[in-house]
């Protein structure tokens, strides 16, 4: 009874996976329908290419930067949505507005807001006096600006997932706990530091693990607001190997670029199983 | 005790401005479009206007040119349908994979299980490039099938695992029990199993539809030209035309697709969060 789902799986995984390392090795284009085979040439004219070093630099960044906030954040947030207050399904709704929504239509209304000439984030910028009357920002113009707003979009994306897997493990963390350290006399911060944040290890690296796994790989954040531009600013290697590959139709290329996502994933995916497998012991 | 009390009402403020600031930032641009869609243009393009309310009167032909001026009922009609018929492969081949999982005893149901949820975790940009290719091979490029066939390379997985955990909660002794009495498994899992696992199956129907209609990747790779396209791609795509975007209906066009989307993955979230959480928790 597994086999069928086992088997679609694997033809539409395992097959196509394997058939991007021959054809990273291989000369592919769209236009042709043969191939010869090439060896690593692909990957190391990628590596000697300064797009494909500053893409992988790009992508480094992205990552990091964005989960860090991310997981500061969900825990902040995730603090106040374990307790109980008046109103808080509501809350809960427009909080996680941003990951239940189609991504690529939250991402355009971004587009708009930090827009060159009509963004009204600019606009409450100036009225709440943080920056002067006569400095506009240009949110995708500016190299350090564009890259800052696709990590801050993908940061409004990405928080309410984390959020929620956060407060999944605050709410496992039992009440006694909490309230024995509070009797001993330990306040908030000591309480936080030496009990819940230790507690809370396994699944912060869980929410952390899925989140550089949807960073590293997303394009579709980068392709709606700035292509990647300007002046490749923003390009990763995600929307490099589509740029290449399928825009481009240099499909050996773009499969060489895309297997660069490859050992994170494989990191990613040896840390799940360890955990895995240490809860299945316990 | 007064000091307590006002320190009580002190975090009480913290608190509901801490998640009112988070909600803000995180819904915000779905208020956004909400103002464009009603917005008229005179409002939407003068820059002396507050942008934050409405400086003239509500209007009706942002919709109207989303509904008749461009291919948007095409688009949703297009994703309703790849929508329905992943979901109709993915349980057809998840519904007896989870439920096999589940009863396989032993350290390899759990493994096998793992295995299969963590090839979830590939992504489609590392298989674009490759699946482009297939599509191609199968004279499939350009039509809504290519996104049919490939969306349950991920639906397949994620459900599977989903339903595993779900088949997992209902004691064997329940189906041993009708075994017992006359009945061949097969009919103990169609009319006993399966009636109590309603809302396990419904979720994984959920689900696969919602993630199949926030796939961006896939959708822009395969299908060109825009009356095949399916809403997460028509509408960033189409409702620009060169440098002139349609922004009134553009971000009617978001807040219409998203909201439901939201409305509906909301109900399930619980659900979906306790699949990823893998084994953190216990």
């Amino acid at each position: 009874m597994i086999l069928p789902a086992v088997l679609y799986v694997l033809a539409l995984v395992g097959f196509p996976f394997c058939l991007s390392i021959y054809l990273a090795l291989s000369d592919a284009k769209i236009a042709s329908s043969t191939y010869a085979f090439v060896g690593l040439d692909n990957i190391r004219s990628a590596l000697e290419s300064p797009t494909f070093v500053k893409a992988l630099g790009n992508t480094l960044i992205f990552t990091v930067v964005s989960q860090a906030l991310v997981l500061v954040l969900g825990k902040i947030l995730a603090t106040c949505l374990a307790k109980p207050f008046f109103g808080k399904s509501i809350f809960r709704f427009l909080i996680l507005l941003p990951w239940v929504a189609p991504i690529s239509l939250g991402t355009i209304g971004w587009k708009w807001m930090l827009d060159s000439l009509y963004s009204p984030v600019n606009w409450v910028l100036q009225a709440l006096h943080i920056i002067g009357k006569d400095t506009w920002p240009m949110w995708f113009g500016e190299r350090n600006l564009a890259m800052a707003s696709v990590i801050a979009v993908h940061v409004w994306r990405l928080l309410p997932f984390a959020t929620v897997i956060i407060l999944a493990g605050l709410t496992s963390i039992p009440r006694e706990v909490n309230e024995a350290a509070e009797v001993d006399g330990a306040g908030f911060w000591s309480r936080e530091l030496h009990i819940v944040l230790p507690l809370l290890r396994p699944i912060l690296t869980v929410a952390g693990l899925f989140g550089i796994i949807f960073a590293f790989t997303d394009m579709t954040v980068i392709y709606v607001l700035t292509r990647g531009g300007p002046a490749q600013a923003t390009q990763v290697l995600a929307s490099l190997a589509f740029f290449t590959g399928i825009l481009g139709g240099d499909l050996a290329g773009g499969a060489a670029i895309s297997l660069f996502l490859f050992p994170v994933l494989v990191v990613v995916a040896v840390v799940m199983l360890q955990i895995a497998r240490r809860t299945e012991v316990t | 005790m007064k000091a307590g009390r006002v320190r009580k009402i002190a975090g009480r403020v913290g608190l509901y401005a801490t998640v009112t600031a988070f909600a803000a930032v995180l819904a915000f641009p779905f208020y956004w479009m909400l103002l464009a869609t009603f917005k008229t243009d005179r409002d939407l393009y003068e820059l002396k206007n507050n942008p934050l309310i409405f400086n003239d009167h509500l209007t009706l032909a942002n919709l109207t040119l989303l509904f008749e001026k461009t291919l948007y009922l095409t688009w949703l009609w297009n994703t309703l349908i790849v929508g329905g018929l992943v979901v109709l492969i993915t349980l057809a081949l998840a519904l007896p994979a989870g439920y096999a999982l589940a009863r396989l005893t032993g350290k390899w149901g759990e493994r096998l299980g793992i295995g299969i949820f963590l090839t979830y975790l590939v992504p489609s940009t590392l298989l674009f490039i490759p699946m482009s290719r297939i599509v191609a091979t199968l004279g499939l490029q350009d039509t809504l099938w290519a996104l049919v066939v490939v969306y349950p390379s991920f639906t397949i997985p994620f459900c599977v695992w989903l339903l595993m955990g779900f088949f997992k909660s209902i004691p064997k002794d329940i189906e041993d029990a009708a075994m017992v009495d006359g009945c061949s498994r097969a009919r103990a899992i169609v009319q006993i199993i399966m009636p109590i696992s309603l809302a396990g199956i419904l979720s994984a129907v959920i689900f696969a539809f919602t993630l199949s209609i926030q796939e961006f990747t896939y959708a822009l790779t395969f299908i060109t030209s825009s009356s095949q396209q399916t809403v997460g791609v028509g509408v960033p795509t189409n409702l620009v035309r060169g440098d002139v975007f349609f922004w009134g209906s553009l971000m009617a066009a978001c807040l219409i697709t998203s909201i439901p989307v939201a409305i509906l993955y909301n109900l399930f979230l619980d659900r979906f969060i306790s699949g990823f959480t893998v084994g953190a928790i216990r």
